[in-house]
């Protein structure tokens, strides 16, 4: 009954309150003057966000590869993404 | 010719307190039992009737374009109205017709009846996604009684963010609420085609219009979340003056082409990628053949899905983008050339010694063949990037996308809507009818396109409501192949209704095609299949090494 009360409530609970803290570090570090490192920090942090919701909520470390594999195309395209688009900005 | 294509007696001779289920249509006649149904089958119907509304909403804002475009002189509404109503026809074609037409009708019905199973994986979810569909099409009715929204179905920034004073808001919420349609009906294709195949569906043995449905479902989730993001951009930009793309202040207005494309050109394979399923469903049933190539026009299906995500940079070649960036997306877009001239050639020689039958679904599909192909070939025209500099912003590229989405896409939905027919209504529909309906079809979409192809390469832009009076013979031609097309699209939805009431009754399997969905009777019960199906190689119309049809026949 611990183990089925500590996957509904507890363990969900928690990471939502390290979202919740990590959503304020966001907010208060854009106030904060770093330079060039502010974009740098806010994307560190929802990295740090992304990676919590998938491993506690989408359970990637616990699945079959496929499930791995679709929770890697959202990177995977975005990477695509990036990649296509520097091919415009970084040559201008 | 006969009138019908293969009458047969019923073989599903429900009553009331017999054993055998109900069909769907008949399982609950109330409105509340359609509203908050599960069914995937009735939830296709929901979609095919709001679909069917807007496709005629659209049609209407079109009408009034190109009767505008008869005369040279703007003469018949305003350059605003004009202006709402070309984008008006953008934005409902595309995202309330086009985007949910094949997959979210035939691909919510047939799906798990082509894989054997009892329903899509997620049926609550199923009906949320028409509900989403229902509540963005809404805010569309809202923009239009707003007065409407001129920036072109594009919505391209700085216009649609700093100097346009209609709705864009609504129109752009509506788009971004309809997105979640798109990802919920994509997500639960993937996962019904991943869970609940039939013992013995591997996945070298599913149609390929399950293969279509899948390598769209693919795009549309991958493809729909970034096109919500830039809308939102927009808004927030209108609404809370953040200069996301205002150059003023730091922005860049590219980001949002770049942003745009990347979701609409995968868009068009949202589009296109269903009706290449259907029109390998038709072309083996009415050549009697197998599919020729089966593996490879899986591999195509695919690469034309991922590839398709490569290449967004051909719409903005005359943008500002880097002159390396063109020759890289122009690159890219040739290649995806390759898996789509690898799906027309299969399809041809599909045919080969095959016993054609002309019926009004294999016409559809001819049809299909021969617009797609035009519209693929022109596509390679606005690939090259010197081409594409000279006929950027012209009716060639308005020519190009209809032969492709209209031309291939609405051409293969009027072939499914008539080869399923009898599975979905459990009647026949006029035969000869329809095949007039297909050719008038046919002429309409060419004598309306085709000179656009002309007068754009000859200069004309597009978007003018006013234009110099040498282009007049292509805008009269092309609005007299409209009404054709009008008539065209208008004649089935008289005999179609005829038949649902009148028709004669269809046999579980009218057209003797190989599909499990034809063992399920017509109209099939809530969980499709009285007995398990029988699982064979897909498209087994002959033997592997075996005398053709016409052979047999000649025999």
């Amino acid at each position: 009954m611990d183990e089925r009360r500590r996957e509904i409530w507890i363990r969900p609970l928690l990471t939502w309150a390290a979202l919740c803290v990590l959503l304020a570090a966001t907010c208060a570090l854009a106030y904060v003057p770093m330079g060039r490192a502010n974009l740098a920090v806010s994307l560190a942090i929802a990295a740090a966000k992304a990676g919590l919701v998938g491993v506690v909520f989408m359970r990637l470390f616990e699945n079959n590869p496929l499930n791995r594999l679709a929770a890697a195309a959202g990177p995977i395209w975005i990477f695509v993404m990036f990649l296509l688009l520097f091919s415009d900005y970084a040559t201008r | 010719m006969s009138d019908v294509a293969h009458p047969a007696a019923p073989d599903h001779p429900a009553t009331p307190g017999s054993a055998v289920p109900p069909d769907y249509l008949h399982d609950g006649h109330t409105l509340r039992s359609w509203l908050f149904t599960t069914d995937h089958k009735r939830i296709a119907i929901l979609f095919a009737l709001s679909i069917t509304l807007f496709f005629f909403i659209g049609a209407i804002a079109i009408s009034v374009v190109r009767l505008e475009l008869v005369t040279p002189a703007g003469d018949l509404v305003s350059d605003d109205t004009y202006n709402k109503m070309f984008t008006l026809h953008g934005i409902v074609m595309v995202w309330f017709f086009l985007i949910p037409s094949i997959p979210a009708t035939f691909g919510n019905f047939l799906l798990p009846l082509m894989i054997g199973a009892k329903d899509l994986a997620f049926p609550r979810i199923n009906v949320l996604s028409w509900y989403l569909y229902v509540a963005g099409a809404l805010l569309t009715v809202v923009t239009i009684i707003a007065g409407g929204v001129d920036t072109g179905w594009t919505f391209y920034v700085p216009y649609s963010t700093m100097f346009s004073n209609t709705a864009v808001l609504t129109a752009a919420m509506g788009v971004f609420v309809n997105g979640f349609s798109s990802v919920l009906t994509g997500v639960n294709f993937i996962a019904t085609t991943h869970v609940l195949r039939a013992p013995g569906m591997t996945w070298f043995r599913l149609p390929l219009f399950v293969w279509a449905m899948y390598a769209t479902s693919l795009v549309m989730v991958l493809a729909t979340p970034v096109l919500a993001m830039t809308l939102l951009l927009i808004v927030v930009e209108r609404w809370f003056d953040l200069p996301v793309f205002d150059a003023s202040r730091g922005g860049d207005p590219l980001l949002f082409q770049h942003l745009f494309w990347f979701y609409s050109h995968p868009a068009v394979y949202i589009m296109v990628l269903p009706a290449m399923g259907v029109a390998s469903e038709l072309i083996a049933c009415f050549a009697r053949r197998r599919l020729f190539g089966y593996s490879f026009m899986v591999y195509a299906l695919v690469a034309i899905a991922v590839i398709g995500f490569f290449v967004w940079g051909h719409h903005m070649f005359v943008s500002g983008q880097s002159p390396y960036a063109n020759v890289v997306f122009s690159f890219l877009s040739f290649m995806v050339a390759v898996p789509s001239a690898i799906k027309v050639f299969n399809w041809t020689a599909t045919l080969y010694r095959g016993s054609i039958g002309f019926d009004a679904p294999m016409l559809y599909a001819f049809g299909f063949l021969g617009l797609f192909t035009i519209g693929g070939l022109t596509g390679l025209f606005l690939a090259t990037v010197p081409i594409d500099i000279h006929v950027t912003d012209t009716y060639f590229v308005v020519a190009h996308f209809h032969y492709i989405m209209v031309g291939g896409t609405v051409s293969a939905f009027f072939g499914a809507l008539h080869f399923w027919w009898p599975k979905i209504t459990g009647r026949l529909y006029p035969e000869t009818l329809a095949r007039i309906a297909a050719v008038l079809m046919f002429f309409g979409f060419n004598l309306t396109f085709f000179p656009q192809f002309v007068m754009g390469y000859l200069g004309m832009p597009r978007r003018y409501h006013v234009y110099p009076p040498e282009f007049q013979i292509y805008h009269v031609l092309s609005t007299s192949g409209a009404a054709l097309l009008g008539v065209a699209y208008v004649m089935p939805l008289f005999y179609l209704i005829w038949s649902f009431r009148w028709g004669a009754r269809a046999g579980a399997n009218p057209w003797r095609a190989k599909g499990l969905e034809w063992q399920a009777p017509s109209p099939p019960p809530r969980d499709n299949f009285l007995t398990p199906p029988v699982v064979g190689e897909p498209y087994d119309y002959h033997p592997p090494e075996g005398p053709t049809a016409a052979e047999e026949q000649v025999a």
